[in-house]
């Protein structure tokens, strides 16, 4: 794909992500109205899950992304899926920031070890945190690409895992929000401003890629450039 | 502003500092890209440059 092309993505992806963002913050503040049991603390949620699921999302893609490398051998899918890994990474730091955020004034503590659903999200994110040391621990080449495609989809097996933890795991305190009974769960305000925040989190994941996607590549050429005129 | 507001604030401040902090490291990345290019352009210059007067010498190899 063309870099004028992948910077054109780029500003579309990046007006939807600013504008339903901004929509999404006007939904949760001024018109959701404060939740029975949680009140006013209970907003962190429209910001906190969608930065979760935006990490899955980045995760999956990078897998994806790896299976592809490994499927045809083009190393430009070498390029992706780290990128991919890089923004699943970041979104996942924001994750255990809101969720430590939101624990401290549900729960009063900023961490708890019982919880199987946290521990499993810091499991995956410290597995993926480890795929640079890998990466970067191996010269470039096919060899490294090939070794980062397989950790990057090893890791995408504890996605599932990690969502359903919660959903199999008895005695928690983490809440179950999205199950066969969502109606009652959330209400249609609550649903609509969760989707749109959702949307937009996901727009910026995808500005933020393509962006970080094209950086890296020109730093690619630069330096394929730099080596034919040195 | 309720310590629950606070909570709230800072869970929605952390996620806007992380997006700022990004932006900020990106504009040094762009800033080093750019003097990379400066740097690999007068390269390509000055071979482009001194190549005329290595070609005389070539030919005169090679007659």
């Amino acid at each position: 794909m063309s870099t004028s092309l992948l910077n054109s993505r780029a500003v579309a992806l990046a007006a939807a992500a600013a504008g339903l963002l901004l929509l999404g913050l006007v939904l949760a503040f001024y018109w959701v109205p404060n939740a029975p049991i949680e009140g006013f603390r209970q907003r962190i949620f429209y910001i906190h899950v969608p930065i979760a699921l935006t990490a899955y999302a980045c995760f999956f893609w990078g897998a994806w992304k790896a299976l592809r490398l490994l499927w045809t051998r083009d190393q430009r899918y070498d390029l992706e899926s780290y990128t991919a890994v890089h923004m699943g990474v970041i979104f996942g730091v924001l994750t255990l920031v809101t969720g430590s955020i939101w624990a401290k004034t549900s729960w009063g503590v900023w961490w708890t070890w019982s919880e199987r659903q946290l521990v499993l999200f810091l499991v995956l994110f410290l597995f993926y945190s480890a795929y640079f040391m890998l990466r970067y621990s191996v010269d470039p080449g096919p060899r490294r690409a090939n070794m980062s495609a397989v950790y990057a989809l090893f890791g995408v097996v504890l996605i599932p895992v990690s969502f359903l933890a919660i959903r199999l795991a008895e005695g928690l305190i983490h809440p179950v929000v999205f199950d066969r009974d969502i109606g009652s769960n959330l209400a249609g305000s609550q649903l609509l401003t969760f989707v749109v925040c959702l949307a937009g989190m996901l727009a910026l994941a995808g500005s933020l890629y393509v962006n970080e996607l094209t950086g890296k590549r020109i730093d690619a050429r630069l330096a394929e450039l730099r080596e034919a005129l040195s | 502003m309720t310590t629950a507001e606070k909570y709230v604030t800072a869970a929605y401040l952390v996620v806007l500092a992380v997006v700022l902090a990004y932006v900020v490291i990106y504009a040094f990345k762009l800033s080093r890209l750019e003097r990379e290019v400066a740097e690999l352009a007068e390269l390509a210059r000055r071979r482009m440059e001194t190549a005329p007067e290595q070609e005389p010498a070539r030919e005169e190899v090679a007659g």
